[in-house]
């Protein structure tokens, strides 16, 4: 299996405060990750490095071999966690943005989506549900053909019927020379869709490792594994 | 697709669905000789990633079930003799699982097979 993503000794610190402590791991090619962990162990802050929106850290990241660039950015496909666009603007609008910003916009696909979930180009985010607005970040971030997807918690806050449309969709969109990486705190309803897991607590590598490889040493769950792991 | 299929997370998804083809297979479902669905609509319709999935089918194929000819697919064996003893030995795995559990219980196989006449 190639290695898509490289990362070597990687430390990040916010005012001292160190988010990312000597990082060190490989994500292959073709695989769906997820990325673990309690809030504030520096899973956004790794989605932003490797989105080339933080370029002051330490250590060593190769994406396809690139130092996150502006070529990595044209092969990558970031989710971040927070809603982005106005209240004003439309579907419709989000979709020519989108169109215009990359090249490997497939517009088509992403009406079909659209269709699909039930939302229409005219509506506006301020009239739409959380989970409605998921949805259509989803839809746009899914609809380039990108090497990386990088989704930040793409499932909180979203209803179980939205979850399981969303993972549908990731697995329907698997494509095996691109990677998913995803990060969740709703382990219990999720792992099964994860090749590998890379788990982290307070910036430091817990565990990476294939999700059936955990579940066979442990003997549990990455559910259980996660709570064993993080308990008080 | 993802919901309508539970799994026991505390033990590698890629053996249950090992389990869950086999079955396909004992109950003819999937006949000899017969070509299996894709690797990604399998894993869809199993609500499964595509690379567990092609973990269990490699497994499969291992173990003599499922074979593939490289430009057309993959087959269920036509050894029918294979299906049938591999379908008997799940059957006896099941059984010894059982018997040591009633066991527990404290019966034997005698009283155990006196309850199943009784039983509708």
């Amino acid at each position: 299996m190639e290695n898509l993503i490289c990362l070597e000794h990687v430390s990040k610190s916010y005012s001292k405060y160190p988010v990312l402590n000597d990082l060190s791991l490989t994500i292959g090619k073709g695989r769906i990750v997820g990325v673990l962990g309690p809030n504030g162990c520096g899973k956004t802050t790794l989605f932003k490095i490797l989105a080339g929106l933080i370029h002051d850290y330490s250590g060593n990241i190769t994406i396809e071999g690139h130092r996150p660039d502006i070529h990595t950015k044209s092969i990558l496909s970031y989710l971040p966690e927070k809603t982005y666009f106005e209240n004003e603007t439309s579907i419709k609008t989000t979709i020519s943005l989108f169109n215009d910003f990359y090249s490997d916009f497939d517009k088509e696909k992403a009406l079909d989506m659209l269709n699909r979930f039930r939302l229409t180009p005219d509506m506006r985010l301020k009239s739409m549900s959380k989970g409605m607005q998921e949805k259509l970040q989803l839809i746009l971030v899914m609809s380039r053909s990108a090497k990386v997807y990088l989704l930040d918690e793409p499932l909180s806050g979203v209803d179980p019927a939205t979850r399981d449309t969303i993972l549908d969709t990731i697995l329907t969109n698997y494509n095996e020379n691109a990677t998913v990486i995803l990060s969740t705190h709703l382990i219990y309803d999720v792992e099964r869709i994860f090749d590998d897991v890379i788990l982290m607590g307070y910036g430091h590598l817990i565990a990476a490792d294939s999700a059936d490889n955990i579940r066979a040493q442990s003997g549990k769950s990455l559910d259980e594994y996660f709570r064993e792991v993080f308990k008080c | 697709m993802f919901a309508e299929n539970q799994y026991d997370a505390s033990i590698p998804i890629y053996q249950q669905i090992v389990i869950r083809i086999k079955e396909q297979i004992f109950m003819k479902t999937w006949k000899p000789g017969e070509k299996i669905p894709a690797v990604r609509d399998l894993a869809l319709s199993m609500g499964v990633n595509p690379n567990t999935m092609q973990k269990a089918l490699m497994e499969l194929e291992r173990e003599g079930l499922l074979y593939a000819e490289r430009t057309t697919g993959r087959f269920v064996t036509s050894d029918s003799a294979l299906i049938e003893s591999t379908h008997k030995e799940a059957a006896h795995r099941m059984i010894r699982e059982f018997l040591e559990r009633m066991e527990k219980l404290g019966y034997q196989k005698e009283d155990i097979k006196k309850e199943i006449e009784r039983i509708e």
